[in-house]
């Protein structure tokens, strides 16, 4: 297991030599998306109005005040649950190359087989932990189409952002997969497979 | 003078925000007793996850910040008393201005959307929201409530069976251990996992609601036959080895607190409702001169002095 600390935008090969389990650490500039900001990407098919190429997205939808100026105040960001956003994951790499998506609750294989041909990965935070991940994103950089509100397309500045666990890498390997595989082996042994 | 319902109204407002950034003791002493399981294990990955969580609990406490972000639904359990002086729809209706206050004022992110056409209400209240259940009580003057915003993560992850009672005990493990498996990393793990048993469909669901999100850890079902099955489907649980946000590990649930009623000769209910680690909720106690106490304030709930004092930072 090794650990990294990183600032997007990635090319091809940073995210190559990336192993299962190994540990992330995020500066700069991560995109905040959810099942509305890309329900209008990919079904209305509005291209998404910042460049996402070799970005990295995190799927959350933050609790934040508006400011006098128009800008935004951090409340509480945290992430929400990736599976839901499963089909909209090769879009994101294939048409718009994003290169990482942080989230909680793994993605499917589709998503799995995406990542491994694009050359991406899939960087597991630990959910409910947004006192922590309110305190190290720094800013409220920008944000798209406010009339999805809390659904946005945000650009958050960040500092020190995890740990992230590499949980699918760009081999076509997953984490989640494989303690599955160990759960449904433990459930048969227990008499109930 | 503040009438009843306006002391109402702001104990709701100030339990819907406590519930969201004040970790329950006994949430607090679980999670680390599980960090200690994992690290005895040498399991780096699920050792850095608790450790994480417990960072985290103790950031929301230093800073006053919302422990996650998803601010749920808010769901109540009242219990009042036969002698308080309280109106119940009035009552009811100052527990839904409460939790818009406190979407308004703190603020908090509202989710309350239609479900057809996912317009925002806004104020994290709306048709059957917040959710009210009530219990009466003889002899009494007081009104206890209780509050679960309950979060979307686990709540997305419930289950229904209507078994066969020839399905049997085997049948109940056998069908809660498939809603873990599927669950799997979703609810946020380690979880609390709720279930009913018995009663009727919506009995069952209702049981394994209560059971997930306003049971404290460390309570047994009085009825030893159930309690025993709380205690086995706990470390079958632990033994399928989804660990703490499903990247293996040896704390898949932090406890199992099943809750039951009588059914049909022909039915066999089984509802599951997972609670994530976070197991949110705040109560408070309104006495008939509206007077307010809030017992998790009262009570050094640590009972074992190994459990350390996770978060006391505060």
């Amino acid at each position: 297991m090794s650990e990294y600390h990183l600032r997007a935008p990635f090319d091809e090969a940073t995210m190559r030599q990336l192993q299962l389990e190994d540990r992330v650490y995020l500066d700069g500039t991560l995109f905040g998306i959810r099942d509305a900001t890309q329900h209008r990407i990919f079904d209305e098919g509005v291209a998404p109005p910042a460049d996402l190429t070799g970005a990295v997205c995190i799927h959350t939808a933050p609790g934040v005040r508006k400011r006098p100026d128009g800008t935004f105040e951090k409340i509480s960001i945290g992430t929400t649950t990736s599976p839901r956003m499963d089909r909209f994951v090769p879009g994101l790499l294939n048409q718009y190359g994003v290169r990482a998506i942080v989230g909680k609750g793994g993605l499917l294989q589709p998503s799995v087989e995406a990542m491994q041909s694009f050359g991406a990965v899939y960087l597991a935070i630990v959910g409910g932990a947004a006192a922590l991940e309110t305190l190290q994103i720094e800013e409220i950089e920008q944000v798209w189409w406010e009339d999805l509100m809390p659904e946005c397309l945000w650009k958050f500045r960040v500092k020190d952002f995890g740990p992230l666990i590499v949980a699918i890498d760009s081999h076509g390997n997953s984490l989640y997969k494989k303690i599955q595989e160990q759960a449904a082996a433990n459930i048969k042994a227990l008499g109930y497979g | 003078m503040a009438s009843i319902y306006d002391t109402i109204e702001q104990t709701a407002c100030e339990l819907y925000i406590r519930a969201l950034q004040e970790i329950p003791q006994d949430i607090r002493s679980a999670l680390a007793r599980g960090q200690k399981a994992e690290i005895e294990q040498q399991n780096e990955t699920a050792s850095q996850m608790m450790l994480t969580i417990l960072n985290n609990i103790e950031v929301a406490d230093r800073d006053h910040t919302l422990v996650c972000q998803d601010t749920g639904l808010p769901i109540f359990h009242v219990t009042v008393g036969s002698d308080a002086p309280v109106s119940i729809p009035e009552l009811q209706e100052a527990l839904s201005r409460g939790c818009a206050r406190a979407t308004r004022e703190r603020p908090l992110r509202s989710n309350t959307v239609h479900p057809l056409t996912r317009k925002h209400t806004g104020t994290n209240t709306g048709v059957g929201i917040p959710v009210v259940h009530f219990d009466f009580v003889a002899g009494s003057s007081e009104i206890e409530l209780q509050l679960a915003p309950k979060g979307s993560g686990s709540e997305n992850m419930s289950f229904l069976k209507m078994l066969n009672p020839s399905d049997g005990i085997r049948g109940i493990h056998r069908f809660v251990l498939q809603c873990v498996f599927e669950s799997g990393a979703r609810p946020c793990p380690p979880v609390i996992v709720g279930i009913g048993l018995g009663g009727t469909s919506d009995v069952a669901s209702g049981l394994a609601k209560r059971a997930s999100s306003f049971r404290k850890i460390g309570t047994k079902n009085p009825d030893p036959d159930v309690a025993l099955l709380e205690e086995e489907l706990l470390r079958e649980i632990n033994q399928t080895g989804i660990g703490p946000q499903g990247l293996g590990g040896a704390t898949t649930a932090l406890a199992v607190h099943i809750d039951w009623a009588h059914t049909h000769i022909s039915q066999n209910p089984v509802a599951v409702n997972m609670q994530c680690w976070r197991g949110e909720r705040a109560e408070a106690v309104i006495t008939a001169t509206g007077e307010v106490r809030f017992p998790q304030d009262e009570v050094p709930e640590i009972t074992n002095p190994q459990d350390e004092l996770v978060g006391a930072t505060a």
